[in-house]
């Protein structure tokens, strides 16, 4: 007899592997787009499972939220030659099949022997409900990890700058201001003095 | 009880699915960044799982600067993206050879 847990696991994790299967095989770039964001929905329930309630959410707030928006409006902006993109789909899948048959059971092994299957890993008690799993990171972040915290705000400042950067382009019919010219002007470029 | 082992598998067969697409959508540059997403997120399952079952928070403050870094790297990549098709009106990854890589 199958507990409650291990049925939404089957349910969450088959329907994330199900739907990562669709992001690569989808034909159309944006069918994809929509199974990265099924599997981001499931992945995120995986992690309900888990106890971790708060990336659960921030992986729907940010990933399905922002980051899968994103491609949508990059998708839809680009006229992409959808026949041309699938050329040579089948030369290379005997090659990618291979590799990533071999990576799997490789992992597979290693992650069904050893140390992963002691007693301590097969079960671990879940938390109760007294424990507030934000808080907890919370506190973790802003006292052992704050100089992560600081760099990984960086990071983003950076990437915001950059994308900017990148995509920002001078159109010839606006008009710009000119700033150091406008900063470096002097009086006696502007002022002209008339005898009345 | 779910034992940490089918966790990994699962995971396992999400990073396998990302290699496997890398390879079959060579052409296309979004596609493969969505491979790049798959196996960042088959890594955060396997942090997240650990950190349950070593009953140690540390795993869930690295899938916390995982998801930071993942998402820099997608709002630049896709701003490169942007700013290469203006330049040659396509994403063909055949395109993209003005650096002679």
């Amino acid at each position: 007899m199958l507990g409650l847990e291990s049925i939404f696991f089957y349910l969450f994790g088959g329907l994330t592997v199900l739907s990562g299967l669709g992001v690569v095989l989808a034909r159309n770039t944006m069918h994809s787009v929509m199974f990265l964001v099924f599997c981001f929905f499931n992945a995120a329930g995986l992690f309900f499972l888990l106890d971790a309630e708060f990336l659960g959410i921030i992986l729907i707030l940010i990933y399905v939220g922002a980051v899968m928006v994103l491609f949508m409006f990059v998708i839809m902006m680009l006229e992409v030659n959808r026949a041309k993109l699938r050329e040579g789909f089948l030369q290379y899948l005997p090659m990618g099949g291979i590799i990533a048959a071999i990576l799997l059971v490789e992992l597979i092994a290693s992650a069904s022997s050893g140390v992963f299957v002691s007693d301590k890993m097969n079960q671990a008690a879940h938390l109760g409900q007294e424990v507030n799993n934000t808080v907890e990171i919370g506190k973790e972040l802003y006292t052992k990890y704050l100089l992560g915290f600081e760099v990984a705000a960086i990071i983003l400042l950076v990437a915001l700058v950059g994308a900017i950067v990148l995509t920002l382009r001078e159109r010839k019919d606006a008009k710009y201001q000119n700033i150091s010219a406008q900063v470096n002007v002097r009086k006696e470029d502007r002022v002209r003095k008339v005898k009345m | 009880m779910v034992p940490l082992s089918a966790y990994l598998t699962v995971a396992a067969c999400l990073f396998s699915i990302g290699i496997v697409g890398l390879f079959l959508n060579r052409k296309n540059v979004i596609t493969i960044l969505m491979c790049i997403e798959l196996m960042l997120l088959a890594v955060n399952i396997n942090f997240v799982a650990f950190s349950h079952f070593l009953n140690d928070l540390a795993g869930q403050i690295f899938v916390f600067f995982v998801l930071t870094v993942a998402a820099s790297e997608v709002a630049v990549g896709l701003a490169i993206l942007v700013a290469f098709y203006r330049q040659r009106r396509s994403i063909d990854i055949e395109d993209i050879n003005t650096l002679q890589g």
